[in-house]
């Protein structure tokens, strides 16, 4: 079960008020920041193009990814996300920059 | 009676004012979508109570949502804009070419008979078409890949496509206008389009009389006279009675030609509406005095609008879509303010009151008229 974080509009835009819980496998391929995304905009498809462009699929300028007390926005989409998150110990944790808006 | 329902975009949600047909109380509901820009909020002229916005953020992007219930409640619809086929390259400010690239959806322009359909004007420049009720949108290419888009510059705005008239008349005829570009007629519904600027002159580009690089600001048309069109451009006021084929200066003796909005009466083809700003560099009404500017004479001769409108200390900004007319009679006149406030008149523009005062910069104004 991986735990995700979004940001208030992102909340509001998904219709839900806490953490979003995932499942995402890693038995058989490592937990990814791709494989996270991919299984949120799926079950929320009205995130899609929010958080990463909806062509390129790169993470949109304003968007940052931080787990365990570590920016992973810049780290490859494919990496594997820390173990506490895949534990579902930490949450994967989208937000807005500090300015953007 | 009947009822008003105003739809205010801002730089931080949109808001809907209504009252009923006396226009004298009014409800303020909002914000939806706080802390969102809301470039446009619509209604389609087929069913009042389908209503599209055009959503947009520099964190999370282009959303667009429709609402079914006259604005009750709201789904996100479709946000797709990709460009079909080869993107290409415009001028950037500098002169130098730069790929097109989406930022955001400035206008929506719902059919005037199909509430599904329902066009979107793009930054950078691009004309949708979504038939779905804004599930899917398709570029109309044609616009874009016209031969002068490599040529077209961004105006301070961006490089946007902000107005989209659909003729009421001539079936499959559409006017766009794109700053700063200028203003484009389609006859085959967007399959192919004509620059229409001959008449424009505009001093900020080393050809006056180009065929394009014109920084329109918005356009209107009166539905009765559909081959008559009106103009803000960056500076001057203009008017053309063949289609947009030609265009003549109507500027007359207004304080400044530099203005964002121009709006006709509902009943009055020949009665328009400017708000004068003083200049491309001061975006703020001339003497700080706001005054909307009406021509009962198709342009030329302009009288200030000024009873109820701050006459001191008053440099707010009105933007190009932040005008509207409803079809009551007299007719009404709206427009918000950069500074936050919605303005109306119920009586052709002769008297003016806040409806409210402190709302974000305003984006948009469109008013419905309820049965």
């Amino acid at each position: 079960m991986i735990r995700v974080v979004l940001p208030a509009h992102l909340k509001t835009l998904a219709h839900v008020t806490g953490e979003v819980k995932l499942e995402v496998s890693g038995q058989e391929s490592p937990v990814t920041q791709r494989r996270v995304l991919d299984a949120l905009e799926a079950r929320y498809p009205m995130l899609l193009g929010t958080i990463r462009d909806r062509h390129s699929g790169e993470r949109r300028a304003f968007v940052r990814f931080y787990a365990c007390e570590d920016d992973l926005s810049n780290s490859s989409p494919d990496a594997p996300l820390p173990e506490r998150v895949v534990a579902g110990e930490e949450p994967f944790i989208v937000l807005g920059a500090m300015a953007g808006g | 009676m009947s009822g008003v329902r105003v739809l205010v975009g801002t730089r931080k949600g949109a808001f809907v004012l209504t009252s009923d047909g006396r226009r004298g109380d009014w409800t303020v509901e909002g914000p939806h979508f706080g802390g969102w820009e809301i470039y446009h909020l619509t209604g389609s002229p087929a069913d009042p109570n389908r209503l599209y916005a055009s959503q947009s953020g520099g964190w999370f992007g282009q959303l667009i949502q429709r609402s079914d219930d006259g604005g009750k409640s709201w789904n996100t619809v479709g946000n797709d804009f990709a460009y079909d086929g080869d993107v290409g390259e415009h001028l950037w400010y500098d002169g130098t070419p730069r790929p097109w690239e989406f930022k955001r959806i400035w206008h929506l322009e719902p059919s005037r008979d199909d509430p599904d359909t329902v066009y979107a004007g793009a930054e950078d420049a691009a004309l949708y078409l979504s038939t779905d009720g804004g599930a899917k949108w398709t570029e109309l290419t044609a616009l874009r890949t016209h031969p002068t888009g490599p040529s077209w510059q961004p105006g301070a705005g961006g490089l946007c496509l902000h107005t989209i008239i659909l003729d009421p008349v001539h079936q499959g005829r559409i006017y766009t206008a794109i700053s700063a570009a200028g203003a484009f007629r389609s006859d085959d519904g967007g399959a192919s389009w004509l620059p229409i600027n001959k008449g424009l002159r505009s001093g900020e580009i080393p050809d006056r009389d180009a065929e394009v690089g014109h920084c329109v600001h918005h356009i209107t048309q009166h539905p009765s006279r559909p081959d008559t069109l009106f103009m803000q451009k960056h500076w001057d006021v203009m008017r053309s009675d063949d289609a947009g084929a030609n265009w003549r200066e109507v500027s007359g003796n207004l304080p400044s030609d530099f203005g964002f909005p121009i709006a006709v009466h509902a009943h009055e083809p020949e009665t328009i509406y400017v708000v004068p700003i003083k200049s491309d560099s001061e975006h703020y009404p001339p003497e700080g005095k706001l005054r909307v500017y009406r021509s009962r004479t198709g342009g030329d001769e302009w009288e200030p609008l000024t009873r109820g409108l701050p006459q001191s200390d008053c440099y707010v900004n009105i933007l190009r879509d932040a005008m509207a007319v409803d079809a009551l009679d007299p007719c009404g006149i709206y427009f918000g303010t950069t500074g936050g406030q919605v303005y109306h008149s119920a009586d052709d523009g002769d008297s003016w009151a806040p409806i409210v005062r402190d709302l974000p910069p305003v984006l948009s104004v469109e008013v419905q008229v309820l049965p």
